[in-house]
């Protein structure tokens, strides 16, 4: 075991756990943002940097600092180590940076996003990012893309976290589609015209924090909030068959497997859950699916979310992008 | 684009040696043969990489297409689309181009009538501009296939065009055809 | 003490023969014979050599890092990717004596334990892969490579392996993942190589003249190599001398001599061409900080400037720079500086290998303002934007590829601020890209070299 310290709360964890999943541990505030790791996805993380946190201390044994930020998701800890997230000016400015890098190519389009409200980097945006953009050069774009009869690529909103490859690679036994090309100019791609066709290749859409990789087969193209998600389960031969149905009336309009509140997918689900069964006589309903207060269309739940602060939100982001100031609260007016 | 005439196989001589190459690894990690045999494919091939020709590599080393994908397009010494029989790639980094590097990749402007990334009508030239080459003590250089031109004036550019042409060679990265310049 | 390029004019050098009569491959006997590895590993210790690929890291503490615990097999790996800007020494070393590479990879393979080895050479020297594919079959046709290396129970394997084109795979952990044949994306450290490197073996990575130099430190003993130099820079270096000067070309100093000297003695770069005055160095290789004149010459406290690994360092990033690749890029009154940083900008985005975000998104910003600025469309607020986002990139990343695209941006503006201010404020006049070519920006400050 190890004791650390992070933003001067002690916590013991297994040797070998990371600076991240320790704080996770801890909970709340003191858990830095994470954009590439994902859990249960081996080898991912230390890409995005958005989750870079600083050492005071490195252990007991050794108590001098780390002379740079470290990524917090792929940092093992030590006994005695002392870490600063959001106690330290520097972190926050370090990440804040990120957060513009990550925006400069992002493109405008949250209104139009099948992610807008349930996407990772517009909440990691409210909370960490500027008010303002410095960016005034132009955006690189790509065409959006079909991969396959199911999934939709939009190459222009990626974030090239590489989750989508390591699913492909870990949760499939073909990987079709990767990295191509280098620098600013990489994107995931197939290379040649070829459908991702496997039958957990649909958890590249869960995993996949932004609007990148899309389900084409969500039902009437609902935002995401006027519909209501509730959970549910089937027997199902091939995965756990646990699942979020995403509804309206009585519709399925989007199946997906479920997210813990670091919007992580823990239980992976088969391709026949996600697109083949769209009918509630198909599912054992559990009840209704709780929402985590991270996420910006969550304030209020679901049901009755607050249209008001949703068009503040996406206003919000709209300006981002156009570089002009805005208050830099996130408040929804009373 | 011109077409692939060739069939996609290599020949018992270069399969030989892409044998030979794969034993230089461990066991199991023939994957590492991956940028020496797609040098050696880009040069039996026409001078790049199309899609048949990847999927042939792959199929050698036993890996997945995507992943000769995923690596040809990474290096920029991979053509992933036909380019002219001499590939000129003039460096324009600062050290060359402190001396005088805009100057040639210009002149071969003018005088091949094609700009930076374009191919002349005759298939013969693509004029490419790329980042330091380690020649730049002899600035401004190219190179064309595996042959450096160093200290280069526009005089020697125009010689250099001439031979070229009149060597009517395919330049690949695998063999010299060194001109005297 | 026998020098890197002692022999390098005597005709026929670059084949066996010849080169064994000059002493050739004395080393590997010395080593194989009459010495244990560790004993070989020791010498490199005692020399101080330290590596000559661009971070200066001792040798010997390198090798002494190498898991020699792990019952997994070890390499090492020679780093021939040489791609930084202004840097060609490796290339010429390689060219004109090739067996001096050959000897020091089979002296440093026996002291590492290494029973395979690779060299890994940028792929567009690829004539140079044939020269040493040669020097290789010379090497094993006289029994200094393959099995039982002169008689002793000593074998190794030695292959040549060509890059395809990427700059970073020149960074250690990208080179091994190139070699295993895939994308050259640096890998997350820790591990180490030392520990897990190429296919997850303990490896030592190092430059083609660290490992060159092992020759003369095991044929003459680590403390007759310590003697030359100065503090802690030993011996030897080699620099890739290139702009505007009269005598570009790879120059063998001894650590320590004054940059002036080399600079305008004849015996190196012969001073400025076209009888102009000396502007600016980048001493280094492209990524390390970029001095005025006066700064290169003398350090701030006025003290004269010698090449070595502390003096260039002299002052930190705020007066000094770095021996780094030893990459010597001069340059004269007639050089814009915004122009050569835009170059040295785009290299950087075109290298990035994309997977890290401050880089992959801040080099490609970074190039796009320079380009601005230099092609007459800037604006004053743009000067503080490039320092801050060199800010925010340095220390932020993966590797330090991130750093060596922050750092030629930041000491640029540290030290010529100006001159970015008059491409904003003379739009017009810097149209022409070779505007100061016909009118060298004048400032006390810059021009006040010798
Ligand atoms: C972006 C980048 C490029 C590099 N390129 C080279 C190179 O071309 N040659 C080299 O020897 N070292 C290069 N290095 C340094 C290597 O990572 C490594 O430190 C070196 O090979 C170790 O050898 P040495 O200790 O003998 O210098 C580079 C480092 C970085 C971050
Ligand atoms: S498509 Fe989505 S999951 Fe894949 S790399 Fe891009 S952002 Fe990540
Ligand atoms: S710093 Fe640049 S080159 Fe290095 S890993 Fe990150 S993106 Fe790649
Ligand atoms: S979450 Fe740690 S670097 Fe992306
Ligand atoms: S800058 Fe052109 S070869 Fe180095």
């Amino acid at each position: 075991m190890a004791k650390v310290t992070i933003d001067g709360i002690e916590v013991e964890v297994a040797d070998g756990t990371t600076i991240l999943n320790a704080a996770r541990q801890i909970g709340g505030e003191v858990v830095p943002p994470a954009m590439c790791y994902y859990s249960s996805l081996k080898d991912t993380g230390g890409k995005c940097r958005v989750c870079l946190v600083k050492v005071t201390q490195g252990s007991a044994k050794d108590p001098r600092p780390m002379p740079k930020l470290v990524a917090s998701c792929r940092t093992p800890v030590m006994d005695g180590m002392v870490v600063q997230n959001i106690t330290s000016q520097e972190v926050l400015e370090a990440r804040k940076g990120v957060v513009e890098f990550l925006l400069i190519n992002h493109p405008l389009d949250c209104p139009i996003c099948d992610q807008a409200g349930e996407c990772d980097l517009q909440n990691l945006a409210y909370e960490h990012g500027a008010a303002k953009t410095r960016y005034e050069e132009d955006r690189r774009t790509f065409e959006k893309i079909d991969i396959g009869d199911k999934i939709k690529l939009h190459m222009t909103r990626c974030i090239l976290c590489y989750r989508c490859t390591f699913v492909a690679d870990q949760l499939t036994n073909e990987r079709v589609h990767g990295v191509i090309n280098r620098g600013d100019a990489s994107e995931i791609s197939t290379y040649i015209e070829k459908a991702v066709d496997n039958e957990f290749s649909g958890n590249m859409i869960d995993v996949c924090p932004v609007g990148a990789l899309t389900d084409k087969t969500f039902r009437f193209k609902s935002r995401v909030w006027f519909t209501k998600p509730l959970d549910a389960h089937r027997n199902c031969d091939k995965c756990c068959g646990k699942v979020v149905l995403w509804t309206k009336g009585d519709d399925v309009l989007r199946v997906s497997a479920r997210k813990d509140q670091y919007g992580e997918v823990k239980e992976y689900i088969c391709n026949e859950c996600r697109y083949d069964h769209k009918n509630m006589n198909d599912w054992t309903i559990e009840g209704p699916r709780h929402i985590d207060k991270h996420s910006v269309i969550s304030q209020n739940h679901y049901e009755k979310i607050d249209m008001q602060k949703l068009k503040l939100d996406i206003e919000r982001q709209i300006q981002f992008q156009k570089g002009k100031q805005l208050p830099e609260t996130n408040q929804s007016p009373a | 684009m011109s077409e692939q005439i060739k069939p996609i196989q290599f020949s018992a001589e270069t399969m030989d040696l892409v044998q030979r190459i794969i034993k230089r690894y461990p066991e199991g990690r023939q994957k590492s043969a991956l940028l020496p045999i797609l040098h050696i494919a880009q040069a039996e091939f026409d001078g790049w990489l199309s899609t048949p020709v990847m999927d042939y590599v792959a199929s050698i080393l036993s890996i997945k297409p995507i992943e000769v994908y995923e690596v040809a397009s990474f290096y920029t010494m991979f053509n992933l689309e036909p380019v002219g029989k001499c590939l000129i790639e003039v460096c324009q980094t600062g050290p060359c181009w402190l001396r005088g590097a805009d100057d040639i990749v210009e002149h071969f402007e003018k005088k091949l009538n094609i700009k930076v990334g374009e191919t002349t009508a005759d298939g013969m030239f693509t004029l490419k501009t790329v980042e330091c080459l380690g020649s730049c003590g002899t600035a401004p250089m190219l190179q064309c296939g595996s042959d450096y031109y160093e200290n280069l004036t526009t005089e020697k550019v125009d010689t250099l065009i001439e031979k070229l042409r009149s060597s009517n060679q395919r330049s690949t990265y695998m063999k010299s055809n060194m001109q005297e310049i | 003490m026998a020098r890197l390029l002692e022999h390098i004019n005597v005709p026929g050098i670059n084949t066996f023969d010849v080169y064994r009569k000059h002493g050739g491959y004395k080393s590997v006997e010395k080593a194989l014979k009459t010495m244990t590895p560790d004993e070989v590993t020791e010498e490199v210790k005692k020399s101080g050599l330290r590596g000559r690929g661009g971070a200066g890291f001792p040798a010997g503490m390198k090798w002494s890092f190498l898991d020699r615990k792990s019952d997994k097999p070890r390499y090492l790996v020679c780093n021939a990717d040489e791609s930084e800007p202004g840097t060609f020494k490796d290339r010429y070393l390689m060219e004109k004596i090739p067996h001096v590479l050959i000897e020091g990879m089979i002296t440093s393979s026996y002291a590492l334990g290494a029973k395979t080895s690779y060299i890994y050479v940028r792929g567009e020297y690829m004539y140079i892969i044939r020269i040493l594919e040669k020097a290789i079959e010379e090497a094993r046709a006289n029994g200094f490579l393959g099995k039982n290396i002169l008689g002793t129970d000593y074998s190794l394997e030695l292959y040549v392996q060509p890059g395809g084109g990427a700059y970073i795979c020149g960074e250690e952990t990208a080179l091994l993942e190139s070699l295993e044949g895939k994308r050259g994306n640096p890998r997350l450290k820790p591990p180490f190589p030392a520990v897990a490197g190429l296919y997850a073996s303990p490896t030592v990575v190092n430059n083609v003249e660290t490992i060159s130099a092992v020759c003369s430190i095991v044929n003459e003993s680590g403390d007759e190599y310590a003697k030359i130099g100065v503090g802690k820079s030993t011996g030897t270096k080699l620099i890739s001398a290139s702009g505007h000067i009269n005598k570009p070309g790879v120059y063998e100093i001894e650590l320590g001599l004054p940059v002036e000297e080399f600079i305008y003695s004849d015996q190196y770069c012969g001073g400025i061409w076209k009888g102009r005055k000396l502007k600016a160095v980048v001493a280094g290789g492209s990524s390390v900080p970029i001095l005025p004149a006066e700064l290169i010459l003398k350090t701030a406290k006025g003290e004269p400037r010698l090449m070595s690994y502390e003096s260039l360092s002299d002052g930190g990033f705020a007066t000094g720079t770095m021996l780094g690749s030893g990459g010597f890029i001069v340059m004269d009154e007639t050089a814009c500086i915004v122009r050569n940083l835009w170059t040295f900008t785009r290299f950087y985005h075109h290298e990035s290998c994309g997977q890290c975000s401050p880089c992959r998104e801040g080099t490609g910003w970074m190039e796009k303002v320079l380009h601005r600025i230099e092609h007459g469309h800037g604006h004053m607020e743009d000067i503080d934007l490039l320092v801050d986002v060199a800010k925010k990139i340095e220390g932020n990343t993966i590797c330090p590829l991130g750093d060596a695209a922050a750092w030629p941006v930041a000491s640029a503006i540290r030290h010529f601020r100006e001159e970015f201010e008059y491409h904003v404020k003379y739009p017009e006049k810097v149209k022409n890209p070779k505007h100061f070519e016909l009118e060298p920006f004048r400032s006390e400050k810059v021009l006040a070299g010798v």
